[in-house]
């Protein structure tokens, strides 16, 4: 594997390079430390907003221009708004990188958020949350996670809530951006076919005139300890069941992390934490085992997330239709109490890890996925985590695992959310 | 400046003939092996004619509910162990049934390729299909088919499909319907298998970090002994009646914020000579940078949409040609208009010069980036052997894509998209007049 340069630039632009030639491909990101953690009531979704409003032009390339650039060289980007972090990438071809360069330097401080794109981008937003609130899954996560932060900002989905979609102004917006699109509060991140040199030439350069700003206090209220479990109730339309348990689980960097990945793996399949990665089956996992095959849930999936503050271990069932809500949550509780009661089974850990180097395998043909790791990893720890990950899952051991059981996946440290269906299904008009 | 001295496609390392191992077997079966030296990982996948077409009408669903199965036991291994053996190798292998298609798709690491060919082998050719496993299956379909009626996508889809393909196979569709599935039976399964599962015309590609020629052999020792006389050729697909006027369809799915609107016809199949041209002028339309014209149109200039697009999707037959936006319900009408506008203006005028050489760049561009994982490159390889196109059609595809005109784009518009006879179909809250 090829060695990754971390260099940082006189105005606190941090920048973490990976060469690798295997295809004439780059992938370029750009993190800024800011998401939904740091929005107060009144101004929830004002991250992803801003996200939204990067794509709305610059003087030197005014809206439209942007994406027909980067289509027209055969590239394919993004952004995306989470928790901790938002960030945008452009996978191109080697050649062609330099427009991703200079578009991403110009955005970090020239995005013009005129006052007709951010109506337009309103509706835009409103129109995505309305697609998201079709999903029953979307309505009772959003409970759930409101539930289980009362305190911490955590609680709100990224996307905002509908009452500050509806009265976020422009300049709240663009004072958002001036706060947190700062060289000394980002990352750059760029994996493939170049010259370290080169490219390290490449991006001090272009953000040499970039001025830092003062370092924006990350706005953090701790959840208190959860002192019993809560209980959330969706209804909506549908026959169909849905059963969200979240427990709260430990920061990515705490060492209880790792146990805990394990202890999902055993219960509910691998968790892939790549971006754009496909996961393996979960059929032999201990809760698919109970629920999926005692016919009291038609699917199981569970998972942890890699964030600055401790966040949710959660589980997710589809229930079954001659089952109940009250059978699934039971038997969960006692696959759940015997990883408890005993630790697993070495070959179990074994192949946890196993299922980790795989994953790493296939995630590694991607150069966009490399680039995505030396970045997202700073944005709650830094890119050794990722390069010490599969050696820390390998160190963990069974006593571990079953401690982490008995600290984390007690009911008084979950919520039990439920999605109730009213009503039938849909008619077709003639 | 430029770090780099080739400023061209680098085309010695897109598949070719020159890179690309073929090997056609005497029970039918054609493999394609490529390796990639830089992957700790390989990925099998391919096909066989084994899709929805062939469902009887009273068992729609058929197709699908069988490759679910396959997974399910085999005369050799149990559910579990067959699970078993695969997540302990952090491997995964799926099989999924489209309209023509029965398809499948396994990954692991290279060491453990063997692995994964013997439970290949074992479930399309000696799949059991035990009943306490299917009966579980039904459930899990069933539910899957309660979700869809939920999904305002799905359910406008539906309804476009029985609009443009009214007297066609393509109206049906794939998972079948509630009452359809429960109308199946475990024999069913094994009948379906052993009618059209076989070698005959089965594809096979094998991408990774391994030597194409050993690979190839692997494949042969797992399947070249694999004959089925029963084996039969799928039906040919009737001629589809064109659709006369605008044909309208919303289906009711109450309780829900946005509804999703699709308006379109069918578009030509992947072998046509007008495949280019459109797929190209499709790109004008509603892909190209922020979804093209289309989402320009509905999303950054009226602010209507998420989303706001259109697909093409030719394959072995004439499949849809699309527009499709989630908008407001009240906004249906209005996005019903801007999209209608737009197709008149795709039909009625050539796109200009620059519209088009913009998609092209982007076609060309974006080989290197489609083709760099494994997977990208295992479903290419088997879409050019599938369609006939030819090893060395990425060799051709940049002059293939530049020989397209302005003009041969406003043709191919106009033979297919007339604005006048398309269908309308929307899924979501509420009635429509």
């Amino acid at each position: 594997m090829q060695a990754v340069v971390r260099h940082t630039l006189p105005n606190g632009l941090l920048v973490l390079l990976k060469e690798d030639h295997s295809a004439p491909i780059i992938s370029h990101w750009v993190w800024y430390r800011v998401g939904s953690r740091d929005e107060v009531p009144g101004k929830t979704g004002i991250s992803h907003w801003v996200e939204h409003m990067q794509f709305k032009g610059t003087r030197k390339y005014p809206a439209g221009v942007l994406d027909k650039a980067v289509s027209r060289e055969g590239g394919f980007w993004n952004a995306f708004t989470y928790l901790d972090w938002t960030t945008y990438f452009e996978t191109m071809p080697a050649h062609k990188i330099e427009l991703a360069l200079q578009l991403e330097a110009d955005r970090m401080e020239n995005s013009l958020f005129d006052q007709n794109e951010v109506e337009s981008e309103r509706t835009v937003i409103i129109s995505e949350r309305q697609g998201n609130e079709n999903e029953p899954m979307f309505r009772l996560s959003e409970e759930v996670q409101a539930a289980a932060f009362r305190v911490h900002n955590y609680h709100h989905e990224v996307i905002g809530d509908m009452a500050d979609l509806l009265t976020i102004q422009r300049e709240e917006l663009y004072e958002h951006y001036r706060s947190y699109y700062r060289p000394n509060n980002a990352v750059i991140a760029v994996a493939g076919d170049f010259k370290l040199e080169w490219m390290l030439d490449q991006i001090a350069s272009l953000y040499a005139a970039v001025s830092p700003g003062k370092t924006p206090a990350r706005f953090v209220r701790l959840e208190p300890a959860q002192q019993g479990e809560r209980r959330v109730v969706v209804e909506g339309p549908g026959e169909t069941t849905f059963i969200r348990i979240v427990y709260k689980a430990p920061a990515a960097s705490d060492p209880e992390f790792f146990p805990l990945m394990v202890l999902d793996s055993l219960l509910s399949g691998a968790t892939n934490l790549d971006f754009f990665g496909q996961g393996i089956s979960n059929k032999t996992s201990r809760l698919y085992r109970a629920l999926v095959e005692g016919e009291l849930a038609v699917s199981i999936h569970g998972g942890l997330q890699a964030t600055i503050d401790p966040f949710l271990h959660t589980f997710t069932a589809v229930v079954h239709p001659q089952s109940s809500a009250d059978e699934v949550v039971r038997t969960l509780d006692e696959v759940i109490a015997r990883t408890q009661d005993e630790p697993p089974e070495p070959e179990e850990l074994k192949r946890a890890v196993k299922q980790a180097h795989a994953l790493f395998a296939y995630g590694n043909e991607r150069i966009t996925n490399q680039a995505f790791w030396l970045g997202f990893s700073e944005m709650f720890s830094d890119y050794s985590w990722h390069e010490q990950y599969l050696a820390r899952l390998e160190a963990v051991t069974p006593a571990d695992v079953q401690r982490a059981a008995q600290v984390y996946l007690r009911p008084q440290n979950r919520v039990l959310g439920l999605y109730l269906p009213k009503g039938a299904g849909a008619r077709a008009e003639a | 400046m430029s770090q780099r001295s080739h400023k061209q496609l680098p085309l010695h390392s897109l598949p070719s003939q020159e890179n690309i191992l073929r090997q056609e077997f005497s029970n039918g079966m054609v493999v394609l092996a490529r390796s990639n030296p830089n992957s700790g990982s390989l990925i099998v996948s391919g096909n066989l004619l084994a899709g929805g077409l062939l469902d009887p009408e009273d068992k729609l669903g058929l197709a699908d509910f069988t490759a679910a199965g396959l997974m399910r036991g085999t005369q050799r291994r149990s559910f579990q162990e067959i699970y078993d053996t695969l997540e302990s190798l952090g491997a995964s292998l799926g099989f999924s049934a489209g309209t023509h298609l029965l398809s499948f798709s396994g990954k692991a690491l290279v060491e453990d390729l063997d692995t994964l060919l013997t439970l290949l082998a074992e479930a399309l050719r000696y799949p059991a299909f035990p009943g306490e496993q299917i009966e579980r299956l039904r459930a899990q379909l069933l539910t899957s088919l309660s979700i869809r009626a939920q999904s305002t996508g799905e359910m406008a889809s539906l309804a476009f499909d029985q609009l443009v393909y009214r007297n066609h196979p393509y109206r049906r569709p794939e998972e079948g319907y509630p009452e359809t599935v429960q109308e199946i039976r475990q024999e069913d399964l094994a009948e379906f298998h052993a009618r059209h599962y076989g070698p005959g015309r089965m594809l096979i590609a094998i991408v990774g970090g391994l030597d194409p020629q050993l690979a190839v052999e692997k494949i042969g020792a797992a399947f070249g002994d694999w004959t089925n006389p029963l084996q039969s050729a799928p039906p040919e697909l009737p001629p589809l009646t064109p659709l006369t006027e605008i044909s309208t369809r919303h289906v009711d799915v109450p309780g829900k914020s946005q509804a999703d609107l699709i308006i379109g016809t069918a578009g030509p199949p992947r072998l046509s000579p007008d495949y280019m041209a459109a797929s190209l002028g499709n790109h004008v339309l509603g892909r190209f940078g922020m979804m093209g014209r289309l989402g320009e149109a509905l999303r950054e200039k009226a602010g209507l949409a998420y989303y706001a697009g259109s697909s093409l999707n030719s394959g072995l037959g004439p499949g849809p040609w699309e527009a499709s936006a989630g908008v407001d319900p009240e906004n249906i009408d209005r996005a019903v208009e801007l999209i209608l506008a737009e197709i008149r203006r795709f039909v009625n005028e050539p796109v200009s010069r620059d519209e088009l050489a913009d998609s092209q760049a982007n076609y060309i561009g974006r080989l290197p980036i489609s083709l760099e994982s494994n997977g990208g490159i295992a479903s290419a390889i088997l879409s050019l052997e599938r369609h006939q196109l030819g090893l060395d059609y990425y060799l051709r595809f940049p002059d293939l894509v530049n020989a397209v005109t302005p003009q041969q784009v406003q043709e191919v518009a106009g033979r297919y998209l007339n604005p006048d006879r398309l269908a309308i179909a929307s899924a979501g809250s509420g009635e429509r007049g």
